[in-house]
């Protein structure tokens, strides 16, 4: 097996596990359906059904009048027409019109899905928005289309991850890190978190084992809304990754820690209520800070600024369990 | 515990559904996300009355893939942007913080446990 590049000597999984979340919830009956159908007049006569059916090895066919869908006749319909002898009858007189089930071209699949499995029907006619009968849809074609487009997505990812691995290779140095900078705006509620959610991304897509990503994400997301709530004018993240550890840096330029101890006593807090009112000010956020870092260290002065950094090990996965978790055990 | 099982215990709507079929292993309700922070763990349903996107950034960087947002209170659209954009699902309690925790724990769902005394400063 291909041995799978990451940065971080892990393989990320999450990046992939997102797409494919999109996938499911947005892909349209219109991009998996059959577009090209055979179909009857309700003129046609059973003889005629029983023709197209053969010739084609189907098992049913939609019943049209200028492109609309007026019926559905099926194999069982014929069945029933031979059993009476009547296979010069119009098709019109056995086929199924009324409570039909379809699919509508802009709905997702798992719609399309979920009636399937409900019905236990094997195939529906897809109309559009005006009734117009564009396409026939099967269980198949949704396995089709869902195993094709995981195909795409795992190339895709491996030819990122190669050109990752091109990348990386190409660069000769002592140490090579990877360096993340973001500005967190003082006050920005909206924004708060955004910092740490990409950095969370850039790990995983490097390939960081979700744990790591996840006590990284937590701690910096932490220091983000510190940033955003204590300081006199927003401040800087910058995050350092290398193969081996990752260092994340919250800085800023004031007012400073009057107390640093104080300030790292588990609930201590100066947050004003507006600021708990938002969901913030427990007093938390350094001792969970804390926790999710193999270190620490935060250097504040007053009228001067603060500076905490974060440096998190990257374990190996087969130590997975031994792991630090930011986790309550 | 799935969202199905939440929706019946606590009498709660779907506001937006996961895009994924989810299985929650434990619960945590606050209206403080540091606290929610410290005690996270993968697979866990936030409760909460903060209807504000810091709820759904703590969900997102706590991989809790679901939230109950209590008391009846609707989320603004922000929020349900945010949630949808991170693919965490949104349900609507009618029943108080306590009632809705209660209700959850009383059908199966479990807690964290014990955590040790800390004595806070003020």
């Amino acid at each position: 097996m291909k041995r799978e590049f990451s940065f971080l000597g892990f393989t990320g999984r999450g990046g992939a596990l997102s797409k494919i979340h999109e996938l499911v919830r947005e892909m349209k009956v219109a991009r998996v359906m059959t577009s090209s159908f055979y179909s009857l007049a309700p003129t046609a006569t059973m003889k005629e059904l029983e023709d197209l059916l053969r010739e084609h090895r189907i098992s049913g066919a939609p019943v049209v009048v200028n492109d609309k869908l007026v019926g559905i006749v099926s194999i069982e319909d014929l069945i029933h027409a031979l059993e009476r002898q009547e296979l010069d009858a119009p098709v019109a007189d056995f086929m199924t019109s009324e409570e039909l089930i379809l699919a509508r071209a802009q709905e997702p699949v798992m719609e399309a899905l979920r009636r399937f499995e409900q019905t236990g029907i094997g195939r529906m006619p897809v109309v559009n928005g005006q009734g117009k009968l564009v396409g026939i849809i099967t269980r198949g074609d949704i396995t089709m289309a869902l195993l094709h487009a995981l195909q795409d997505l795992y190339t895709e990812a491996e030819q990122i991850q190669d050109r990752a691995q091109f990348f990386f290779d190409a660069l000769e140095s002592e140490a090579t890190s990877l360096q993340l900078r973001y500005t967190v705006e003082k006050g920005n509620f909206a924004r708060g978190g955004d910092a740490s959610a990409k950095i969370k991304r850039a790990l995983l897509r490097i390939g960081a084992s979700p744990q790591l990503s996840r006590r990284v994400a937590i701690a910096t997301y932490e220091a983000e809304m510190n940033l955003i709530i204590h300081t006199d004018a927003g401040g800087l993240i910058l995050a350092d990754i290398q193969p081996a550890e990752i260092t994340v840096v919250a800085q800023d330029s004031g007012p400073g820690i009057p107390d640093v101890e104080l300030a790292r006593q588990p609930g201590y807090s100066t947050a004003t209520s507006a600021i708990r009112e938002m969901g913030f000010g427990a007093g938390m956020g350094l001792t969970n800070i804390d926790r999710c870092t193999d270190s620490m260290s935060l250097w504040s002065v007053e009228g001067v600024g603060t500076r905490l950094q974060m440096v998190f090990k990257v374990t190996p996965a087969e130590t997975g369990e031994s792991e630090r978790d930011c986790e309550a055990t | 515990m799935t969202l199905d099982e939440i929706m019946e215990a606590t009498e709660a709507q779907m506001l937006l559904e996961p895009p994924f079929d989810i299985n929650l292993l434990s619960a945590c309700a606050s209206d403080l996300m540091s606290d929610v922070l410290l005690f996270t763990k993968p697979n866990m349903l936030l409760i909460t009355g903060l209807t504000n996107p810091q709820a759904i950034r703590t969900c997102d960087m706590a991989e809790a893939p679901a939230v109950v947002f209590v008391r009846g209170k609707y989320p603004p659209r922000e929020t349900l942007e945010l949630a949808d954009e991170m693919g965490i699902a949104v349900l609507l309690s009618p029943y108080t913080m306590f009632e809705t925790a209660g209700l959850l724990y009383k059908a199966g769902l479990k807690g964290i446990g014990k955590l040790p005394i800390i004595r806070q400063q003020r």
